[in-house]
């Protein structure tokens, strides 16, 4: 059984029959709520051939029959026929709102890591500078990449599409994009996280900034105002261009505004942590869920580091299954 | 020496045609795309498949399909008497090779151009029949990093001894030095993608010998389905709506 394969937790006896019992209460839900077929890899999918089917992924054909290539779900829409997999890589689409981490700075562009399988382009083109005006890239610019992004950055961005070579592009052309500082980066497995229409969250109650990225990257961060400070730190630029770049003073700044307070670091863990419980226990990942575990812990009076522990994990998943019954009591 | 006694028992009480326990478990490495440990009786394999990833090596890189690479290795401990060099050796780049080019058989490399995937197998437990144990463990793991397959890569070795023969050979009849065949099947499209023997058969007991050997893969195939489908089914309720 694939109990928690993130943390190996030394479940007690009562524990174990805690957690059997929720996940079991889980499966019964589920089975109640969709008659979804899951599939393995070379099992025939059943379709009616008379109403005409359309291939979709994870499919392919042989002898007259529809054969699955990957262990998923069948999903059905009017023709299509395909298999949504569950434990994959992600797969981008157009608009979706990732984080990533830059791996290579190179000729007008960076090279983000995005869990794809291949790396992800983020043109210099394709982002505002931080001046934030409309004009031609420079040579200049092109020198000057690395004070935007450097190696090993972590990225927000939005995926902008394939390229006709097959190579995946990126675009950062609103002040909520970009560089993501003070704060964790989480991964995990991309089929956790659900397109929703939002996926930046602050969370005003700690002063954390919450971006769910589509493939799995989830970051957990200081607020920061409205992500216009661009425009003043090319003011500070601007002027010590004219200074002839006066390093010193600029660190002494840095500082000041890379201090985070203590409370602010603990929610981040705080948040964190429960982002990993879930994951751990596969159970889908959205806000709302996050902050329910959260406030879970504060209201058990618990400290970070016991989030992690076996008894608040069984906890959360007897705590899923009520939210999911009363969701399936709701609807009818 | 005698392997199968008057009774029909083999050295470790088995029928001539019946195969060690088998268990395979999904999801033993936290880190990998996809993992898995499959067991033989007391041969034990782990395997961990990631990717499809940028290729490390760009001059390597093929435009057209995904690279696929296999590194195969003992563990010190899998032995009776510990390894010294638990990988790079003849035999174990031997397996690799055997190993990579079962696996890119039944991959479908053109749906991941310009990416490649590696499969890492250990062999934790040595007890005969490693080839085919990390055949099996490399295909549930593929499967769980939801690499794309035409079909279930199965494999499973059968040899002849004492005029009988036998299905899934361990250790002391493995160094007994008689034929062992290892196959390797795919089970749906029942097509062979390896087959392997030392020494020599006669024809028509060759036939008899392999196809012992395929109905052991076709056995190991039922099984490795089933941890797969409830694999999924799992993660599927787990996940909610």
């Amino acid at each position: 059984m694939r109990e928690l394969r993130d943390l190996q937790l030394p479940l007690n006896q009562t524990q174990k029959i805690r957690l059997r019992r929720a996940l079991q209460q889980l499966q019964d839900l589920a089975s109640k709520a969709s008659s979804s077929a899951s599939v393995t890899v070379a099992d025939t999918i059943p379709v009616n051939h008379e109403d005409g089917v359309l291939k979709g992924h994870g499919t392919s054909e042989l002898d007259g029959e529809v054969v699955a290539t990957l262990c998923g779900v069948v999903e059905r829409v009017n023709k299509l026929v395909y298999v949504r997999a569950l434990r994959a890589r992600y797969k981008p689409e157009t608009g979706d709102i990732i984080v990533g981490r830059v791996t290579e700075v190179a000729q007008k562009r960076w090279r983000l890591e995005i869990n794809f399988s291949q790396d992800a382009i983020l043109m210099l083109s394709s982002m505002n500078l931080p001046d934030g005006i409309q004009r031609r890239r420079t040579a200049v610019d092109e020198l000057n990449m690395r004070s935007i992004f450097e190696e090993s950055d972590v990225i927000c961005a939005e995926v902008r599409g394939f390229q006709h070579d097959g190579s995946l592009h990126l675009q950062a052309r609103s002040q909520k994009y970009g560089k993501l500082e003070r704060g964790q980066l989480l991964t995990v497995p991309p089929y956790l996280v659900k397109r929703r229409k939002q996926h930046f969250h602050h969370v005003e109650k700690f002063a954390v900034d919450l971006i769910l990225g589509c493939n799995g990257f989830i970051w957990v961060g200081e607020h920061v105002e409205a992500r216009d400070n661009m425009v003043e730190d090319q003011d500070n630029k601007s002027e010590q261009q004219n200074s002839k770049l006066n390093t010193r003073s600029l660190r002494l700044e840095e500082q000041e505004s890379t201090y985070t307070p203590v409370e602010t670091r603990q929610s981040i863990c705080r948040i964190a942590n429960a982002v990993r419980v879930l994951s751990s226990l596969g159970f889908s990942l959205n806000v709302e869920v996050i902050m329910g575990t959260v406030e879970q812990s504060i209201s058990l009076n618990l400290d970070i580091h016991e989030m992690l522990g076996a008894e608040f994990c069984v906890q959360i998943a007897e705590r899923e299954v009520e939210r999911r019954s009363s969701l399936t009591k709701k609807r009818r | 020496m005698e392997y199968v006694s008057p009774e029909g028992l083999r050295l470790d009480g088995r029928r001539p045609m019946e195969m060690r326990q088998i268990r395979a478990e999904i999801g033993a490495v936290s880190n990998a795309d996809g993992s898995a440990v499959f067991e033989m009786g007391n041969t034990k394999v782990i395997a961990a498949v990631y990717g499809p990833r940028e290729v490390q090596n760009r001059s390597q890189q093929i435009n057209d399909q995904a690279l696929v690479r296999c590194e195969y290795s003992m563990a010190n401990f899998s032995t009776g008497d510990r390894m010294r060099k638990p990988k790079g050796d003849r035999r174990s780049t031997e397996i690799s090779l055997v190993i990579r080019q079962t696996m890119e058989a039944c991959i479908l490399t053109h749906l991941m151009p310009r990416s490649q995937i590696d499969i890492f197998v250990q062999v934790l437990q040595a007890d005969g029949g490693t080839r085919s144990a990390c055949i099996n463990a490399a295909t549930l793991a593929l499967a769980d990093a939801g690499i794309p397959m035409r079909d279930i890569v199965t494999s499973c070795s059968a040899g002849f001894l004492n005029s009988t023969p036998l299905l899934d050979l361990n250790y002391v009849e493995d160094s007994a030095g008689g034929p062992d065949v290892t196959v390797g099947i795919l089970t749906k499209l029942d097509k062979v993608t390896l087959l392997q023997m030392d020494s020599k058969l006669p024809m028509d007991i060759f036939e008899n010998v392999m196809q012992l050997a395929i109905e052991g893969c076709k056995a190991i195939a039922n099984y490795i389905r089933e941890v797969m489908l409830e694999n999924t089914k799992e993660l599927e309720y787990r996940r909610g709506i």
